[in-house]
């Protein structure tokens, strides 16, 4: 029995830690396990870096295709080499990012399938960290890599006439569109607590969606043009704000300062995500499946 | 809440609804009470078997009592927690281990899973050092830290994650069938381990299985389950009378013999003659002793072995002496 009351005495402050907000809890216990996993990694570096490397040939190739189309066009939908390369340079990096931070999301439906989301619900930390930080992977850097270089190409090629507002615009639009792309992996795990076998359709707005936004807008229908800005908001991710940049107009008819709503747009895409985790969770624990 | 009641349910239910597709468009749907209104109260220490036949409503007791599953109605209280609301603050005072499935980090060996624990759960350096030593030394779990957990074979396992859900000092313990596929040698440790750590923490231990021994060896009190309902709570040799079950006597004899008769013990049948081999049913509440001295006196004894009666033919048994009250 004294060793119970020992056990309780020492317990008390944790108890009064977990008071504290579920976001500082959630961002430590994200931590706690991405350090694990990345030590994990760093003990077999050579294959870490195997992976990273072929992460970004891999993904390198997306952006070789586009080059090789123009040695035979000089532009597409209007739009120059250097302009597409700021285009999908944005869009990759911003896209690199949360996949990095968040990509593990989409494994939430087997883990309800075959259960082990139980093992997590019986842990003092929130699920959704425990789900994100899930076999962090480091060589999800090279998909990164390789969007940052070819930013940098299309920043050294461009002729830009940069004013203060365009240079903040840059990495504004790639932190929010790495938020906004953030929001939709948890919004697709969320449905996968409904739906199990969602992960494809979470697939088809975040790869897929990087994919379209990796072209300019001009080459699309309106309607998907339109879709992508008011429905699934993934036009503020780089159309907007890198049209901006470049001085072009948008093919759907807007003003002019929504180019700079990305972080607002990140702000309600995250919200909407959070709600919709919540429900899923709610659901999830009074279904059991 | 006081020590009696650290574990308090009071008319706990819980309803899932089934949907089932019976056309195209069309969907009936069904309502499952997989847990229809049980009461119990479990005292701080207490070690408490929780059995019942498969699909009986035992994982989702569990399931509610971690906080895992909302109940559907009724009350429910863990060390004055209610732990569907209070899930991450409850989590810091359970240890809990499914059988089925591991809390462990599947790729990574048990010193690192172990050390997230640590962090995570908060656990003060020096109490960590001195829980995880003892379960290593205890569950001899030296050879294996550094293994990862995909390689460890289910006993092994399984005391890693028993390991696992002890670090921080929990005052309840739910083992989900603890000892499910584990060879003779891994049960026993395992059970030894648990008989400690009631005895020497007061860890209070609720325990669902499908093996009897478990219970006869680890738990005064036994609860059974069925179709949602509590239909037995007290000692388990009650639980035998209530059940009238039996156990078997299987006995090896020197050459083919007709069936083994004694005339002075009327409660004890032959059930089935195989060759020299001859299987005797006989009341589980009954020694099995003074019984193999009267066949090895009158027979030619070669060998025996004494079967248990399994959960669910207890329970099969218990529900025909019911239908017929």
């Amino acid at each position: 029995m004294a060793e119970v009351r020992a056990g309780r005495e020492v317990r008390e402050p944790e108890t009064e830690f977990a008071e504290r907000s579920r976001l500082v809890e959630g961002v430590r216990a994200y931590g706690l396990i991405v350090a694990m996993w990345l030590r994990s990694t760093m003990a077999y570096r050579a294959s870490f870096v195997m992976t990273a490397l072929g992460n970004f040939l891999v993904t390198g190739f997306d952006f070789v295709t586009i080059m090789l189309m123009f040695g035979h066009v000089d532009a597409l939908g209007g739009f120059t080499l250097p302009e597409i390369a700021l285009l999908y340079g944005a869009s990759a990096t911003a896209f690199g990012l949360s996949d990095l931070v968040l990509g593990s999301m989409d494994r939430l439906g087997r883990r309800v399938r075959d259960g082990t989301l139980d093992t997590l619900l019986v842990r003092p930390v929130p699920v959704l960290a425990q789900v994100a930080a899930d076999r962090f992977a480091l060589r999800r850097l090279g998909r990164i890599t390789q969007g940052l270089l070819v930013l940098g190409y299309a920043l050294l090629t461009l002729d830009i006439a940069w004013t203060p507002l365009k240079v903040v615009m840059l990495p504004l639009m790639v932190l929010s569109g790495a938020a906004i792309f953030g929001a939709v992996f948890v919004a697709g795990a969320a449905f996968q607590f409904y739906a199990q076998d969602a992960s494809e359709v979470q697939s088809a707005f975040t790869y897929g969606g990087t994919t379209l936004l990796q072209y300019p807008p001009s080459i699309f229908a309106q309607d998907l043009v339109r879709g992508v800005t008011f429905v699934v908001p993934l036009a503020f991710v780089s159309w907007l704000p890198a049209l901006y940049v470049l001085g072009r107009d948008y093919p759907v008819d807007l003003p002019r300062w929504v180019a700079f709503l990305p972080p607002v747009v990140a702000a309600v895409c995250w919200v909407l995500a959070g709600l919709a985790w919540r429900a899923g969770l709610r659901a999830y624990r009074s279904t059991g499946s | 809440m006081d020590d009696m009641d650290f574990i308090e349910l009071d008319g706990v239910e819980k309803v899932f609804d089934v949907r089932r597709r019976t056309g195209f468009m069309r969907r009936e749907r069904r309502e499952v009470r997989a847990v229809d209104g049980i009461s119990f109260r479990v005292p701080r220490g207490e070690m408490v078997g929780y059995i019942g036949p498969n699909g009986a409503g035992k994982s989702t007791t569990i399931k509610m009592l971690t906080g895992i599953l909302t109940p559907s109605g009724g009350r429910l209280r863990v060390a004055g927690i209610d732990p569907s609301r209070q899930r991450t603050k409850l989590a810091h005072r359970i240890g809990v281990v499914f059988g089925q499935r591991t809390t462990l980090w599947w790729d990574l060996p048990l010193r690192d899973s172990y050390r997230l624990m640590h962090r995570m759960y908060r656990i003060p350096d020096s109490r960590y050092r001195e829980n995880l030593d003892r379960c290593v030394e205890l569950l001899d779990l030296g050879a294996l830290l550094d293994v990862p957990v995909r390689q460890l074979s289910l006993g092994q396992r399984m005391r890693g994650d028993i390991a696992a859900a002890l670090l921080h000092d929990p005052e309840v313990l739910y083992l989900d069938e603890p000892t499910i596929g584990l060879d003779v040698v891994s049960k026993a440790k395992v059970r030894e381990f648990l008989r400690d750590l009631n005895a020497e923490r007061s860890t209070t231990v609720l325990l669902t299985t499908h093996d009897l021994t478990d219970i006869e060896q680890l738990c005064k009190r036994v609860m059974v389950i069925d179709h949602g309902r509590l239909v037995y709570d007290g000692a388990l040799a009650g639980l035998h009378e209530v059940g009238e079950s039996e156990r078997t006597l299987v006995v090896d004899l020197e050459r083919e013999l007709p069936p083994i008769e004694l005339g002075s013990e009327p409660s004890v049948r032959v059930v089935k003659v195989e060759g020299p081999r001859q299987w005797l049913a006989f009341p589980a509440a009954v020694s099995a002793a003074p019984l193999v001295a009267r066949i090895a006196a009158d027979y030619p004894l070669v060998d025996l072995s004494v079967r248990e009666p399994d959960i669910e033919s207890v329970i099969a048994k218990m529900y025909v002496t019911d239908s017929r009250v």
